[in-house]
């Protein structure tokens, strides 16, 4: 059986992927989670600098899902070179790197500097934090701007680059052509959605930001929704992320059009997921007769 | 050793209070492991609703013949997930992930160990006296609750040789007022030269009081806090706490990997 995916040059084992924000730089998990076993482990956002992050409360439980507004604290790109990535290589991890920015400057200078890094495969590109004040999602919510970071790191490195769509937006699938125009190899999708819960005894906000973002099972429906549309706009591979809890969760992505899948707030509930999920996708190949993973991708969509 | 994920049955569920209850939980592999101050993480439901685990220390670590068994936990009834384990019936199976976190470090003597606990704060203590005990450190309990009917387990500690000093808020037990009043007095009172460790876990402000006490009498505090947690293993970055680095600058660090317990002096209040 072919669990292996292709993410422009780059070549998985298998689809499962760590949701950035949710593994924190990977080592926290190394002794729980074979991290040689995982098609990526997507580390926590970088910054060139470090970031304290928002007070607390930042995070709150919904029906079926959570909201945070963790703030991107982080310990910048080079104390996360020299303090996690010894121990990344040295168990194997294949690294994609979330990188943000509060301009395209700081976009392109992260990038550059991981270039060289050795055990890095690839980039993801903050573009779609709902909960930072600048950068983020403001680079994310306007074609123009989400064209012209993606160009701008496109040139400041040869490794493959995949731009995080938020899903707050009218249609996410422009924005996903926005980046395919400027030179991404893949887009992953979506980031949480923006969303708020009230203490309605206080009669104020929960979280120390107001707003947070929305994850979990309950975003699932909408989030197959866009990875199903953007599949059907781009050429380039779609990675699909919202509420993956379970083996059939992941192939209803990897049907509707997901070459890979992230996996975030379902790891928070039960560390141990990995092997469960590629065992269930391993079984429902089986069960149809599927020889490769990648024959899954998309067959879902009306025309095929 | 790395956490590990029981499908714990529950061997007891013992009702103390229209709100709290504690659940003796058939996980030997964490039993075994577990430290006092340490924390597991109960998946309440099958589904996804509650979605989360839910944080708690490990009260009592229970043996027989000298291996370790069980653990038990201290409930409080505070929301939908915390419902279902008041509720949970002897048989019963639940997720239970852990041993996690840093441990209190428990001094032996001549240092004595003065336990603070406000509330279900009493969570980690039960464990921490056994491990006490063993190093034959003389023990007291600061206990505070709102009333009577909030203070469990005390003939529990008091046949265990620690000494009790209790406090509600509307007197009905022990002194009136908080827990942080008897204690400031036996600080007040205990000579320089008599060393004595101070071990909390409570509300926000009665950790604070502890810290500040702990600081004006010069005695080393660990205190354990309690966060919103969305993993336990650090994967999320929600439960953090505001502490002081080596050069004194604030910072924000994981209660989950860097506590729950942290030295008084270590943290810095909201």
């Amino acid at each position: 059986m072919d669990l292996s995916v292709r993410i422009g040059p780059l070549v998985l084992k298998n689809p499962l992927m760590t949701a950035s924000g949710c593994f924190g730089y990977g080592v926290e998990y190394a002794d729980v989670v074979d991290l040689a076993s995982l098609g990526a482990v997507v580390v926590k956002g970088l910054f060139l600098n470090e970031r304290e992050g928002h007070p607390p409360p930042r995070i709150i439980e919904t029906p079926s899902g959570m909201l945070n507004a963790i703030g991107l604290q982080g310990i910048g790109v080079h104390r996360f070179i020299r303090e996690k990535m010894p121990e990344l290589r040295r168990r194997g991890a294949v690294v994609i790197v979330n990188v943000c920015g509060t301009s395209i400057d700081e976009y392109a200078e992260v990038a550059r500097i991981l270039s060289d890094v050795e055990g890095v495969a690839a980039l993801e590109l903050n573009i779609s934090c709902p909960n930072i004040k600048e950068g983020g999602i403001q680079f994310g919510c306007d074609l123009a701007s989400t064209g012209a970071v993606v160009s701008a790191v496109r040139k400041a490195t040869p490794l493959p680059l995949i731009p995080k769509l938020t899903p707050n937006v009218t249609s996410v699938a422009s924005f996903a052509r926005a980046a395919e125009e400027n030179g991404a190899d893949a887009v992953s999708l979506v980031n949480t959605f923006l969303a708020m819960v009230i203490d309605v005894e206080a009669r104020r906000p929960v979280l120390s930001n107001g707003m947070g973002g929305l994850s979990g099972p309950a975003i699932r429906p909408i989030a197959v929704r866009m990875v199903y549309e953007c599949a059907q706009l781009v050429r380039i591979p779609v990675v699909g992320i919202g509420g993956i809890a379970n083996a059939r969760d992941a192939l209803e992505f990897l049907v509707a059009g997901a070459t890979a899948v992230q996996v975030g707030t379902a790891s928070f509930v039960d560390p141990f997921i990995w092997p469960k999920l590629l065992g269930g996708i391993e079984d429902y190949m089986r069960r149809h007769g599927i020889a490769r993973v990648a024959d899954l991708v998309g067959s879902a969509q009306r025309g095929r | 050793m790395p956490p590990v994920d029981i499908q714990a049955r529950v061997l007891q569920n013992t009702r103390l209070s229209p709100d709290c209850n504690v659940l003796v939980l058939d996980a030997p592999a964490i039993a075994a492991e577990a430290l006092p101050g340490q924390f597991v993480m109960i998946r309440t439901s099958p589904g996804t609703d509650p979605l989360l685990r839910r944080p708690f220390s490990v009260f009592e670590i229970r043996r027989e013949g000298g291996a370790a068994l069980a653990i038990s936990v201290l409930c409080k009834r505070v929301g939908p997930g915390t419902a279902r384990l008041y509720d949970a019936a002897s048989g019963e199976v639940l997720p239970v992930l852990g041993p996690l976190g840093k441990p209190f470090q428990p001094l032996g003597p001549p240092s004595e160990a003065w336990m603070v606990a406000g509330g279900v704060g009493l969570a980690p203590f039960a464990a921490l006296t056994e491990v006490l005990r063993d190093l034959g450190t003389p023990s007291r309990l600061f206990y505070g609750g709102r009333t009577a009917a909030d203070l469990f387990y005390t003939d529990w500690f008091a046949s265990r040789g620690v000494g009790l000093d209790l406090a509600t808020e509307d007197g009905s037990r022990g002194a009136r007022g908080f827990v942080t009043a008897p204690l400031a007095e036996a600080l007040r009172t205990r000579p320089a030269e008599s060393p004595v460790t101070l071990y909390a876990c409570g509300p926000e402000p009665m950790l604070k009081t502890v810290a500040d006490l702990a600081r004006l009498h010069g005695r080393p505090s660990q205190l354990s806090t309690e966060r919103v947690m969305g993993c336990g293993m650090g994967g999320c970055y929600g439960c953090v706490v505001r502490v002081r680095d080596t050069e004194g600058r604030p910072h924000f660090v994981r209660s989950c990997l860097d506590g729950p317990v942290f030295r008084g002096e270590e943290l810095v209040w909201e």
